[in-house]
């Protein structure tokens, strides 16, 4: 099938075959039709990027991703085969990891604590032995703890390590939640607008971690954002959303010609 | 520059893992332990084993293990006392029915009784939070109490209705009933208690307790991070009640002797509850300041005025302790959710910058 033989983006990278393919997806609340009859996929190792007006419905797709929400229609392939019905936990266990518009950190908990909540899926010893702090338990804490500590040295957090996430600015917290979905050594890293309310600085500083994040191990990426310039550095493909439909889909200079898009997203303000 | 942590670098995630990475609470705990395991007990009164030392215990265990569930994985039980109760039927029943059982093996096996009715009670949590969550549990706790009293195979239909400890022995030394003496009581909750604590420890800081910790704080982002909250709540529901009815068997066969079914009723439950909030949720070592502080207090109300010659009737001890139990539950409610084990937890920062706070 050609779906296996991936492309070569503008900087040389190789990308591979369709990891996750989302086949006519369609989703109603009520009346409301948040996605209507969309079809795109995603390869193994490349940067893709969801565009689109408020409310278009970006944030819903990756919920549909991620298992929070079943579409009304259509399907999600994972690898080639249909994913059935899965609840978020067991999607996540399966790789897919994820940020949120909303920042959702654990905030009683340190930066170490919700970084480590990241490594949950990756550890397996039972009750009793963690209640004796032996054998299985005590390795895995250990093995995991420094697996973090990498995480927390890549995005530079070293200092913050043990402050309650609550007592954090803004810009922190969406880098400790990042730290917490890296953590997860995921095969496919899920970021809802990762960049919104940062300042210059730190969308740079954010933007330089999503490509580091990709170069380094390798991680598919699927992300929104709203500002376009991001956008069109970071991504190797980008899926243009309007009131639920699909209107674009491409590299990020051909999305950035197509008529349709700049009627509906670029050309119009808001 | 008693706390100073000057000098201890962590060389390793191990040490810095370690249950007390700064020496000081090493010594301050051994020094603790010391006095609950030699002078204490060398020391104590019949009074003081009565009325402080075994009770503080045996409260500060049931608060533990409500915090588990309440303080670590944030579902509010109101049927604290009901789960008690499971905890002391199913020990009575058990060293009744089989005489020759070890009491202590009877007392940790009564908590797998408590744990299996936690976890069925507990599955209303799977679909209603907070409030909701707080009326089912309070349903239990009238449901149990209504059983204690109704079904008469629980206390071996005793004319009184209530269950009465036997003397029991374990190598030759008499553990529970009127025989046993307090000093050996208090030995044997000690040793209950502490290695209980060590498991809620241990817990509490791994993944069990992170994946609680992650299930209280936010329940949506926990599940599509991995965690099945089922699972989260329902593992909270079973350790909780089991350390609770362990708490349970205790606060009959170590110490009251007797109890009827009233006894845990609703206010038992507020009572630990009380514990638990002024000692901190979210905390072990808070079940154990605030259970010295609602066990002690009405034992300094009874005793201090009379020894600074103040006549005072203890109707007005029980008003007291009241008003004064109130106003601090008011109190940390308000301004210090986390109780005292966070007031010990600033003043211990403080002591390791001091004297110089720079
Ligand atoms: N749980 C829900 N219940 C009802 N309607 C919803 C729900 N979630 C999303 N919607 C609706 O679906 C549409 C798409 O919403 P969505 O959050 O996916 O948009 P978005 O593209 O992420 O927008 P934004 O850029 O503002 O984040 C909106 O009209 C929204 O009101
Ligand atoms: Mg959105």
């Amino acid at each position: 099938m050609k779906d296996t033989e991936g492309y070569v983006t503008a900087d040389g990278r190789q990308i591979g075959g369709v990891l996750m393919e989302m086949r006519n997806i369609t989703l109603r609340f009520g009346g409301v039709v948040a996605i209507n009859g969309i079809s795109f996929d995603i390869r193994e190792g490349e940067i893709r990027a969801i565009i689109g007006p408020n409310g278009a419905g970006k944030s819903s797709m990756l919920n549909i991703i991620s298992g929070f929400y079943t579409p009304s229609e259509g399907e999600v392939l994972y690898r080639g085969e249909r994913r059935p019905a899965m609840k978020p936990y067991e999607v996540a266990r399966m790789g897919v990891a994820r940020t949120f518009q909303n920042i959702a950190l654990f905030e009683g908990m340190t930066v170490l604590d919700n970084v480590m909540t990241g490594r949950l899926t990756h550890m397996h010893a039972g009750t009793l032995s963690q209640a004796l702090w032996f054998g299985r338990a005590r390795d895995e804490e250990m093995e995991n703890r420094e697996k973090v500590e990498r995480v927390i040295d890549f995005l530079e957090i070293q200092n913050i390590r043990k402050t309650p996430v609550g007592r954090l600015p803004y810009g922190l917290k969406k880098r400790v939640e990042l730290a917490r979905a890296l953590a997860a050594e995921p095969s496919l890293l899920l970021l809802d607008e990762p960049m919104a309310g940062m300042n210059v600085e730190e969308k740079e500083d954010m933007s330089r971690f999503i490509l580091d994040v990709n170069d380094e191990f390798g991680t598919t990426i699927c992300l929104i954002e709203h500002d376009m310039g991001v956008v069109m550095d970071l991504s190797d493909r980008v899926v243009v959303m309007d009131y639920g439909r699909k209107i674009g889909d491409g590299v990020p200079d051909e999305v950035r010609r197509s008529q349709d898009v700049i009627d509906a997203y670029l050309g119009v303000p808001h | 520059m008693l706390y100073r942590t000057a000098g201890q670098f962590k060389t390793s995630y191990q040490a810095d893992q370690a249950l007390f990475p700064v020496r000081q609470d090493a010594i301050l705990l051994g020094v603790i332990l010391i006095f609950a395991w030699v002078v204490l007990p060398m020391t104590a009164s019949e009074f003081a084993f009565q009325t402080m030392l075994i009770p503080v215990l045996i409260y500060a265990l049931a608060a533990m293990g409500l915090n588990i569930l309440t303080g670590y994985a944030g579902q509010l039980s109101l049927g604290t006392g009901a789960f008690m109760g499971v905890g002391a039927y199913a020990c009575y029943k058990m060293v009744t029915l089989m005489p020759w059982m070890n009491p202590v093996v009877a007392i940790l096996l009564a908590g797998v009784f408590s744990a299996g009715v936690g976890v069925a009670f507990g599955i209303p949590s799977l679909r209603i939070k907070g409030f909701y969550l707080a009326i089912a549990t309070l349903a239990a706790q009238f449901f149990l109490v209504w059983l204690f009293e109704k079904w008469a195979w629980l206390y071996n239909y005793n004319a009184s209705g209530a269950i009465q400890v036997p003397n029991l022995d374990m190598f030759g030394l008499w553990v529970s009933g009127p025989q046993a003496a307090s000093v050996t009581q208090y030995y044997l909750v000690l040793g209950v208690v502490t290695l209980m604590t060590l498991l809620c420890i241990n817990l509490t800081r791994g993944n069990l307790g992170r994946t609680w910790k992650a299930t209280r704080d936010m329940d949506i982002a926990a599940e599509l991070i991995g965690i099945n909250l089922m699972k989260s709540k329902l593992t909270a529901f079973a350790i909780s009640s089991y350390v609770v009815g362990v708490a349970g068997a205790m606060y009959v066969f170590m110490w009251k002797g007797a109890a009827e079914p009233n006894v845990f009723d609703i206010p038992l439950s507020f009572q630990v509850l009380f514990i638990a909030i002024i000692g901190g949720l979210g905390s072990i070592l808070g079940n154990f300041l605030g259970a010295i502080l609602i066990v002690g207090l009405p034992v300094a109300l009874n005793l201090l005025p009379n020894a600074l010659g103040i006549p005072i009737s203890s109707a007005t001890v029980e008003h007291l302790n009241v008003m004064i139990v109130g106003a601090l539950i008011i109190f940390f409610l308000i301004i210090e959710p986390h109780g005292l084990a966070r007031l010990w937890a600033l003043i211990r920062e403080k002591l390791i910058v001091w004297p110089f706070p720079y």
